[in-house]
């Protein structure tokens, strides 16, 4: 028995300091505020009002210049997401447009999209969103959450902590911003949320921490759609092997009983 | 114990196959009535469990491979189809790259119940051989594996380690050319690492079946380390040890299964959900935890090509154990001193994987040489050295016998017993 506690003991802390070196690469920056999230813990489910919301933030602000592209509009209607009604979504693709096959003349056509079609990305390539950006490129947004560290709180710190004054001891070129929570604490998006700039449709005021805080729930979601379906399978999954471990737990006492 | 029975056909049709292909017999002797130990603990449990992780690996894997496509242009965004529209096509994702590294945990744990016990010890040295010839194919599986993500780990973790090929004086840059297909990691890097990734796991799967066979040669190890005598040290493999196993399986699984549906990521990097960019270098480029020791001993050594060797050396060293370590006594139960260096090495192990995922400089760098130093020496020094003065202590006289053996004719109680 000794040896097993030592090697879980053991193998435990490798976890738990990879992990740390894992957040820690991140470089210089503010620890990330947790303002809690519904879909946090083995239960969690998203809030649905506040995913809507966040569509919202992300369609009327971020999408002028970060594209999503692994997400489709169908997304947008399918459980565990912001479940917006079918005639919703395609009211919703229906105001992109798609360059789709050619005419009899074997000219392009454009037509609207449609449910199954991907979101549109602001610009064609990544060198024309760098030449409209300063040179800097905005990052497709389909999976920010998982490509960042606590990525969840990482966007909800980032997206509300512009801060107007900085310490006198950082300099910045005059093109960046100030943000404390992004690494080198020098970031090329300006400020891109002011208080009432979205007219949330459900009359939720919009504060500056309540749009981060929708949009950051929203990028969540948008980044892994099965979350929900992923645990909610797990608790199942689970559960079917604890009750598989007590009978195997009794079969194998029961089964070396007489092996002395 | 019942395993004295031998397999007779009960019918025509078992008969007549039993005559020209005899595989129920096979099946028999091999997973049923096979003779085991029975005084093995849970640490004996691994060689079933790694089983089942190679065949879950490769069964995910082969439908991953219906819906990737292997090209630079292509490669992620595939992935995220995978999670995002084939039927749960996250929960297959999740399983395979979450699979590889409770592969590599489950195969550190037998690596190390096996340097406790003595279990590379003749007569097992080929069993042991075959053993590490499995994990050096693992680590190059799972390091292509890594690469077909195609994220931005994938590429420059894909750029270090096939630069390492390089530092090999005169033919080296050849070589590195050859592997990458081109003169940097590119789309013929990518196909012939998918095509190579999909190749080893059956090649390893060859490699376990030989590594079984050399099992059922010799017979199990157990935590004495005293050669089995006669029969009544032993139990048959089915039901003692199938359901054993199973339940340790079990076990595993939920652990498993807490990293597939509540933290499939904490295993990986955030970086490498960030699409293949070689513009862009990571802060840090790190490989996979299970490679991390490695990284470490590779990093410790200020010259590269010696770093390499090193780090190639710490694997290759495995191949030698059985005629480093030369003590007849195999179990570390009754070798005192052995044991304290051998949990030194456990914690000097577990010290460079964390080294490795630091950058390597100030106490860092030196901690990782002390560990390297160390790894080397356990095997290099301390081994021939305890071989040669280490008094083991007291030993009982069998696995069913616990009576202290006062005759210290050692050979005589650990010599094989020939087929029981």
């Amino acid at each position: 028995m000794r040896l097993s506690k030592i090697i879980i003991i053991l193998f435990s802390f490798v976890f738990i300091s990879n992990a740390d070196s894992l957040s820690a690469a991140g470089g210089e920056a503010y620890k990330n505020l947790k303002p809690g999230f519904s879909f946090e813990g083995p239960f969690g489910k998203f809030d649905r009002e506040s995913l809507k919301r966040g569509y919202q933030v992300y369609s009327e602000v971020c999408a002028s210049c970060h594209g999503m592209k692994q997400l489709s509009f169908r997304n947008l209607s399918q459980p565990g997401g912001p479940e917006f009604s079918i005639d919703k979504v395609k009211e919703i693709a229906a105001e992109y447009f798609i360059m789709d096959g050619a005419d009899e003349y074997g000219d392009p056509v454009e037509r609207a999209r449609i449910p199954s079609d991907r979101f549109q990305s602001p610009f064609d390539s990544k060198d024309a969103a760098k030449a409209a950006n300063n040179g800097a490129y905005p990052p497709d947004l389909s999976l920010i959450t998982k490509a960042r560290s606590d990525g969840t709180n990482y966007i909800y710190s980032l997206l509300s902590g512009y801060e107007e004054t900085m310490p006198d001891n950082i300099t910045i070129d005059d093109a960046l911003s100030y943000n404390p929570w992004f690494p080198g604490n020098a970031i090329a998006m300006a400020q891109p949320l002011y208080d009432e700039m979205v007219e949330y449709t459900d009359g939720t005021e919009a504060t500056i921490s309540q749009m981060s805080y929708d949009v950051a729930n929203f990028l969540t979601w948008a980044a892994e759609p099965s979350m929900e379906e992923r645990k909610s399978l797990g608790i199942i999954v689970m559960g079917f092997l604890i009750i598989f471990l007590i009978l195997m737990f009794f079969s194998v006492r029961r089964l070396f009983e007489d092996v002395h | 114990m019942n395993h004295d029975h031998e397999y007779t056909p009960s019918n025509g049709f078992t008969k007549w196959l039993d005559k020209r292909l005899p595989l129920i017999r096979f099946a028999d002797e091999n997973m049923l009535s096979f003779p085991t130990p029975k005084n093995l603990n849970y640490f004996w449990t691994f060689g079933f469990i790694l089983t089942l992780c190679l065949v879950t690996q490769i069964i995910t894997g082969i439908v991953l491979a219906m819906h990737y496509t292997p090209h630079v242009l292509m490669a992620f965004d595939s992935i995220e189809h995978i999670m995002r529209d084939v039927n749960y096509g996250w929960l297959i994702r999740y399983i395979h790259a979450n699979g590889a590294s409770m592969f590599f945990l489950a195969v550190f744990i037998h690596m190390f119940r096996g340097l406790y016990y003595g279990s590379y010890k003749e007569p097992r040295e080929i069993l042991w051989i075959l053993g590490v010839v499995i994990f050096l194919l693992m680590i190059i599986t799972a390091f292509m594996g890594y690469v077909l993500v195609w994220g931005q780990m994938s590429f420059w973790g894909a750029t270090v380690i096939t630069n390492l090929v390089a530092t090999i004086p005169v033919v080296g840059e050849s070589i590195l050319t050859l592997l990458l297909g081109g003169f940097s990691v590119d789309n013929p890097t990518l196909n012939r690492f998918f095509s190579l990734h999909y190749l080893l796991p059956f090649v390893i799967f060859g490699v376990v079946i030989l590594h079984i066979w050399a099992l059922h040669v010799t017979g199990n190890n157990n935590p004495t380390g005293i050669s089995v005598k006669d029969s009544n040290d032993t139990i048959s493999f089915h039901p003692y040890y199938t359901v054993k196993d199973l339940f340790a399986y079990v076990v595993f699984l939920l652990m498993f299964s807490y990293f597939i549906f509540y933290n499939p990521n904490i295993l990986g990097h955030p970086d490498n959900y960030i699409e293949a960019d070689p513009m862009v270098t990571p802060a840090h480029i790190v490989p996979e935890w299970y490679l991390l020791p490695f990284y470490a001993i590779l990093r410790a050594v200020p010259d590269k090509l010696m770093g390499v060797l090193l780090m190639f050396g710490s694997i290759v060293v495995l191949f030698f154990l059985p005629w480093l370590d030369t003590m007849k006594v195999r179990s570390a139960r009754y070798r005192p001193t052995y044991k304290i260096f051998y949990f030194t090495f456990l914690v000097c192990c577990l010290l460079l994987g964390y080294l490795g995922g630091q950058a390597p400089e100030g106490i860092y760098l030196f901690l990782s040489r002390v560990c390297t130093i160390y790894y080397f020496a356990f095997f290099l020094v301390v081994m021939p050295i305890l071989s040669k003065y280490e008094r083991p202590s007291p030993m009982p006289i069998g696995i069913s016998n616990p009576a202290i053996n006062n005759n210290l004719e050692m050979d005589d109680n650990l010599a094989p017993s020939g087929n029981n």
